[in-house]
Order: C-alpha cells, then sequence, then structure tokens
C-alpha cells in the first residue's frame, strides 16, 4: 500500500500508459507523434520504478529513474535533430515515406 | 691450421656468392678463376691440416663455430669435427673437385650458363664440406640436404630439355626417400641417446637395446641407400647422366654417392653392434654390385657405362661395409675417385672431340686422334678392372679379402662383379678407341684433342690412379697398409684380417687371373671378331633384352608406384577435391544465397512494419520466458 492506493492500480496505469505509447507507435506515421509515444513509455515504466522503490523501501529504483530520464533528454536532443534532417530532406515526417534503402 | 678448419667450407661459400650475384657481370675466365680458386685455397688448407693432424697425437678435433639451436633438452650447435676420416674426405673432395673445376673451364667455355655453372659447383662444394665436416648429425644433414639440391640444379642444368629436368626431379625425389630414412635415424637418436653429436652419441651408443640400434643403422643404410644410388633406389643414377659430363665425376662418382659410405663408415660404432643390420648392408650391397655390373655390359651410352659402374662400384663398397671392413671401403671410395673422375673426364673427353655424341658405336679408331685422352683413359680402365699394379687392385683386392673371411657366396659376387667390370671397361675402350670409325664425315673432320686445361686434370688423375694404390698395399707380404692405421681412431671395433697368407694370396691370384681372362674374352669379342653391339631390338636373344632394357626396373616403378599414385591422385582431384571438397564450399554459398533472397524479402522498408516485428518479438520472448520457468 503506497498512501492509501494499493499497489495493483499502480501497475496497472503503467500497464495501460505502456500499451498506449506502444500501440502509438506501431499505428502512427507521424514521426512526431511516434517519439511521443516512446517516451510515454519510457515514463510508463518510470512510474512502475518509483512506485516499487517506495513500496520496498528501497532508494535504488529512484536512482534508476534520474537516469532514464537523463538519458531520455540525450535521447530527445538527438532524435529531434535527425528528425528536423529527416525534414530537411524530404519536406516531411511521414515514416512510410522513408523506404529509400529497400530494393 | 686445424683451428681454421671453418676456412675449408667457407672459401667455396664465398666463391658461390661472388658468382652468384656478380657472375652475369664479371668475365668468363674471371668467373672460372674464382670458382676453382676457391676450391684450391680450400685444398691447400686441408693438406696443411691434414699434415698437422697426421704429426699430432691428439686426433678428434672439434671446432665450434657457433651455437646454431637452443630449445628446451635439445642443443645444437654448429660444430666440426676434424679427425682422419674427415680429413681424409677433405682432401679426396677439394683434390679432385680442383681438378674438375679446372676442367669445366674448357668443357663448358662455350656455354652460356658458364657463372651459373661455376655458382651451383661451388655451392655444392661447400655443402659436401660441410656433409663430411660436422659434428652432429643436424649438421651433415644440412650438408646431405644442400649436395641433393645442387645435384638436382646441376643435372637439369640444361633446363631447356624437359628429358633432362625430369632426369634432375627423379634424383631429387629419389634421394628425398632415403633422406627420410636419414632423417628418422637423427630422431631415433636423440631419443635414445638425448644428444646427436658423434662424439656423445658414439660414446654412449652401447646404452640403448640391440634392437633400437639395428633400427638406426637400417635407417642409416637407407638414407645412404638414396644418395649412394644402391638397389632399390639406384635409378636416379643413370639417367643424372643428363647433367654435364663435370658434373657427373665430381658428383656422381666421385664425391657425393660416397656420402653414404661416409655416413656409414662415421656411424660404424652402430653397425659394428647389430649384425643384423651389417648383413643387411652386406647383401644389398652385393646384389647392386652385380645387378648394376649386368646392366653395365650391354649399354651403349659411354656415361651410361660409367654410370653403372659407378653403382656397382658403390654396391662394392656397401659390400666391404657389411663386412665392417671399414677402412678397405674408405680405401676403394678413393682409388674409385681417382680412376672414376678420370673415366668420366675421359668421357667428357671424347664427347666434347665428338661434338656431343655419346653412343660408343657412332665412335671407334679415336685411339690415334685423341692421344691424351686415349692414354689416360686406358690407364683408368685397368685401374678399375683391377689390373695390378694400379690403384683398384689393392682396393678391391684387400675389400674382397675381408668379405671372403665373411662369408664365401657374397664373395662369389664381389668377384662376378669385378669380372663383369673388367669386361664392359674393355668393352667400352675397343669400341671407342679401336676399330674403324663409325661416325659421320663431319665429326671425323671435327675430332681433335681437348685443350691443355681439359688434358691437366686427365693426367693428374691418371698419375693418381696408378700410385693411389701405395696408399694401402697388402700388409701379408710385408708392405705397409697406410690406410688402414690412418683410421684406427675412427673405427671403434677393429676387424684385421685373420686370413693365412697363403689364402690371401690365392685370392690375389685368382683376382688377377680373372681380370685377365675377361680382358682377354672382351678382346676375342670386340677386336678378333669385330662384334658390334646390336643396332636393332628384334636381333637381341631374350635375356639380351631383358639386361639392355635394365631389368625393366624403371618399368616396374612405373607400374607398381607411379601408375596406382596416378590413379589415386586423379580420384582425389576428380572425385574428393571437385565433388566432395568443392560441394561442401559451393553448397555452404548456395545455402546462404537462396536462404537470404528469401529472408531479405522481410525488409520491406515499413518503419511501422519492423515496429510491429519487434514488439510481437519481445512479448514471445516474455511468454517464452515465462513458460520456461513455470
Amino acid at each position: 500500500m503506497i498512501n492509501g492506493i494499493s499497489i495493483n492500480y499502480y501497475i496497472l496505469l503503467s500497464a495501460v500508459l505502456f500499451i498506449i505509447g506502444a500501440v502509438g507507435v506501431m499505428a502512427r506515421r507521424n514521426s512526431i507523434i511516434i517519439f511521443m509515444c516512446i517516451e510515454l513509455m519510457l515514463n510508463a515504466v518510470n512510474l512502475l520504478l518509483v512506485s516499487f522503490s517506495v513500496l520496498h523501501n528501497d532508494a535504488s529504483g529512484q536512482v534508476f529513474v534520474f537516469f532514464i530520464m537523463a538519458v531520455a533528454a540525450a535521447e530527445v536532443a538527438v532524435g529531434l535533430a535527425i528528425l528536423s534532417m529527416i525534414y530537411r530532406n524530404i519536406k516531411s515526417i511521414d515514416t512510410d515515406l522513408l523506404s529509400n534503402l529497400k530494393n | 691450421m686445424i683451428k681454421l678448419i671453418s676456412l675449408v667450407p667457407l672459401f667455396p661459400l664465398i666463391g658461390f656468392l661472388i658468382n652468384g650475384f656478380f657472375g652475369k657481370k664479371i668475365t668468363k675466365s674471371l668467373s672460372g678463376i674464382i670458382a676453382s680458386g676457391s676450391v684450391l685455397a680450400s685444398f691447400i688448407i686441408s693438406i696443411l691440416a691434414f699434415f698437422e693432424l697426421e704429426s699430432s697425437t691428439h686426433k678428434q678435433n672439434i671446432v665450434n663455430v657457433f651455437d646454431w639451436i637452443n630449445s628446451g633438452d635439445l642443443t645444437i650447435p654448429f660444430q666440426f669435427l676434424y679427425d682422419p676420416l674427415s680429413a681424409w674426405f677433405l682432401l679426396i673432395i677439394t683434390g679432385i673437385g680442383f681438378l674438375i673445376h679446372v676442367y669445366s673451364i674448357g668443357y663448358m667455355h662455350s656455354d652460356e650458363g658458364f657463372s651459373r655453372f661455376f655458382t651451383y659447383l661451388n655451392l655444392f662444394v661447400f655443402f659436401m664440406l660441410l656433409l663430411v665436416l660436422g659434428n652432429n648429425y643436424v649438421v651433415s644433414f644440412v650438408g646431405w640436404e644442400g649436395v641433393g639440391l645442387c645435384s638436382y640444379l646441376l643435372i637439369g642444368f640444361w633446363f631447356k630439355n624437359t628429358a633432362y629436368n625430369n632426369a634432375a626431379k627423379k634424383a631429387f625425389i629419389m634421394n628425398r626417400i632415403g633422406d627420410l630414412g636419414f632423417l628418422l635415424a637423427t630422431v631415433l637418436i636423440f631419443t635414445n641417446y638425448n644428444s646427436i653429436s658423434y662424439t656423445e652419441v658414439f660414446e654412449k651408443a652401447g646404452t640403448a637395446s640391440t634392437s633400437t640400434i639395428t633400427l638406426i643403422a637400417i635407417f642409416i643404410f637407407i638414407g645412404a641407400m638414396g644418395k649412394s644410388a644402391q638397389l632399390p633406389l639406384y635409378t636416379w643414377l643413370p639417367d643424372a647422366m643428363a647433367g654435364p659430363t663435370p658434373v657427373s665425376a665430381l658428383i656422381h662418382a666421385a664425391t657425393m654417392v660416397t656420402a653414404g659410405i661416409f655416413i656409414i663408415v662415421r656411424s660404424n660404432v652402430f653397425y659394428s653392434m647389430s649384425q643384423e643390420a651389417s648383413s643387411f648392408v652386406a647383401i644389398v650391397g652385393a646384389i647392386t654390385a652385380l645387378f648394376a655390373a649386368i646392366i653395365g655390359t650391354l649399354q651403349n651410352d659411354i656415361k651410361k657405362i660409367l654410370a653403372y659402374s659407378t653403382v656397382s662400384q658403390l654396391g662394392l663398397m656397401f659390400l666391404g661395409l657389411g663386412v665392417g671392413a671399414y677402412s678397405s671401403a674408405v680405401f676403394h671410395v678413393t682409388t674409385h675417385a681417382f680412376f672414376k673422375a678420370l673415366l668420366f673426364l675421359g668421357a667428357g673427353s671424347v664427347i666434347h672431340a665428338m661434338g656431343g655424341e655419346q653412343d660408343i658405336r657412332r665412335m671407334g679408331g679415336l685411339k690415334g686422334k685423341i692421344k691424351i685422352t686415349f692414354i689416360t683413359m686406358l690407364i683408368g680402365t685397368i685401374a678399375i678392372s683391377g689390373v695390378p699394379p694400379f690403384s683398384g687392385f689393392f682396393s678391391k683386392d684387400e675389400l674382397l679379402a675381408h668379405v671372403y673371411e665373411q662369408n664365401k657366396i657374397l664373395w662369389l659376387v664381389g668377384m662376378l662383379t669385378s669380372i663383369l667390370t673388367a669386361f664392359y671397361m674393355f668393352r667400352m675402350i675397343f669400341l671407342t678407341f679401336y676399330g674403324s670409325f663409325k661416325g659421320t664425315h663431319e665429326q671425323e673432320h671435327h675430332l681433335h684433342e681437348s685443350p691443355s686445361n681439359m688434358t691437366f686434370p686427365l693426367i693428374v688423375l691418371a698419375a693418381l690412379s696408378i700410385i693411389g694404390g701405395l696408399l694401402g698395399l697388402p700388409e701379408f707380404i710385408g708392405l705397409p697398409n697406410w690406410m688402414h692405421h690412418h683410421l684406427d681412431e675412427v673405427i671403434k671395433i677393429k676387424n684385421p684380417l685373420m686370413l693365412s697368407h697363403e689364402t690371401e694370396a690365392t685370392l690375389m691370384g685368382l683376382a688377377i687371373l680373372s681380370a685377365a681372362a675377361s680382358i682377354y674374352f672382351a678382346y676375342m669379342l670386340y677386336m678378333k671378331n669385330k662384334v658390334l653391339p646390336v643396332e636393332k631390338e628384334n636381333e637381341f636373344k631374350p635375356w639380351q633384352k631383358l639386361v639392355f632394357h635394365k631389368f625393366y626396373v624403371d618399368e616396374i616403378y612405373e607400374t607398381i608406384i607411379q601408375k596406382p599414385i596416378d590413379v589415386v591422385s586423379s580420384f582425389f582431384s576428380k572425385v574428393v577435391d571437385n565433388q566432395v571438397i568443392d560441394g561442401i564450399v559451393n553448397g555452404v554459398g548456395t545455402f546462404v544465397k537462396t536462404s537470404g533472397s528469401a529472408v531479405r524479402l522481410l525488409q520491406q522498408g515499413n518503419i511501422g512494419f519492423y515496429i510491429i516485428s519487434m514488439v510481437v518479438g519481445v512479448i514471445m520472448c516474455i511468454v517464452l520466458l515465462t513458460m520456461a520457468i513455470n
């Protein structure tokens, strides 16, 4: 129990967030949306880590979260740079148009 | 001088390097002088060192040149052993080597490969000296392989002729079979005595079991079989006559082919301890001697006759070694080196005069045209036939007396061999120098005596063939046998002749009588009745045909060794290599290619599809993992 709320709800929330993210990544073609969905998945995991950290009274889960957040920030920087380059090249951010490697 | 003994192989090496690197840039006469001069320098040092050794009481001199191989238990120093045996061989090699170098300057004067020839010849002398001087089996083995290489290079000297090249390859391959025996002997010696140096091994030779010693002795003898052309590895020597004649004289008569005798005399300790190995050596030697002598009686190529004669004489030497007459064998090596080098050089002079003709059926009546060659060759022939007081008589007689003491049957074989030897040698002389000229008019017009640098070695060798017998006079008449005592230090177990004086005298008389009878027979046949060798094969009687074709040994080898190897090789090449091995390699390639082109279709470029497959994959992994854990 964390603040009177059962751990099951936290797990459920994380799972829902993660699945929304995953489905978004799979279904959408707009690169920026895909990007946001990836962030959503990361944060779903973060939430889970923090919940278990509090439940078990172990700080290492929260330390992990800090690392993930730092890495995610770096990833966003790189990812957005790539996205802007893609846009400059093909005047679009639709992932389906990125199929030059085929054949 | 003994301290400077390493200079003896060094000079020919320097000559080799100069001729090898600058041979094309210097004149022919200069390259000839460098080559002969380097061997002459070695000869002078050998003589001086020899006299120093004679006067000193310290007979075994080890000269350490450098540390060669040091690895764990194995230490192989590059050492020279200068004792009466190697001293004597040094004299033969450098002395006769020098004469043949001088002769070659005349013989090869118009050849385009003049400097190349002397390069190889110097290299050969270097390796031969290494073989003789080495103080362990490995140094000797380096020389042993080196002389084989030079023999190959010189047999195939005129490399544009395919037949000559094949003869060279044949010699090389035959020798390799023998070399394997030598190598196995070296390994066995090292594993049993933990040393390979001659001095150490011979001291503790008795510590190994008799069967090991027999095995070592037989392996060494297999090496000797290859190098010294004994049955069954002799067929390369007659073919080796493809090389220039001085090469036949130096390598295939006087020096390299006696390496087998040398190595057995050097390792005499093993043979003294093993009766089986000794008997084996004696029997192989006796059979080879008789076999080659029989073939020699019907050959028509002047060099082939001498080649079979060499094989036969080497067989006699091995017969002597087999009955423990080591010093007699070395004595026969020496006299044989004199008269056989002489005969080969004489044959070279005849070929030179005839403009390249080697068939004695196309010669005849050369006696008056090339006097010096005729007289010197006649001396050589008398010497090899065993007529006293020429050198061959003494050495052969001493050797056969030892054989008679041990085994009467082998002695009979030896006697038969020397009777046949006298016959075919005089057949050659009569057909070549007497009768009427049977060549073309052009050749008759061209006939001339060789230049002085070719006749000079002939005269020196003829003189040595006459007086060479002084080295080992028969002791039973009270004359000194210098050779016998010279090798006292080298031969560990002495084997003095125990025959009564009467027996020895009878044997000697018998030898003289049989040689005379044989010469008379040849005289009657080829001089009185003027029998000419048959030109066409179908005029032969069956046994003559058999002998003329050298008992079909080459053909037998071809059928039982070469043909099966060819069949097996073509099986391996066509089936195993082309189908199995290539099939596996190509199969792997085809599999990767087809499966690749199938899997390639998954890469369709749609990012969404990739992500879905990834997610599905991850989910499947998790499901499988959970299932595995439960």
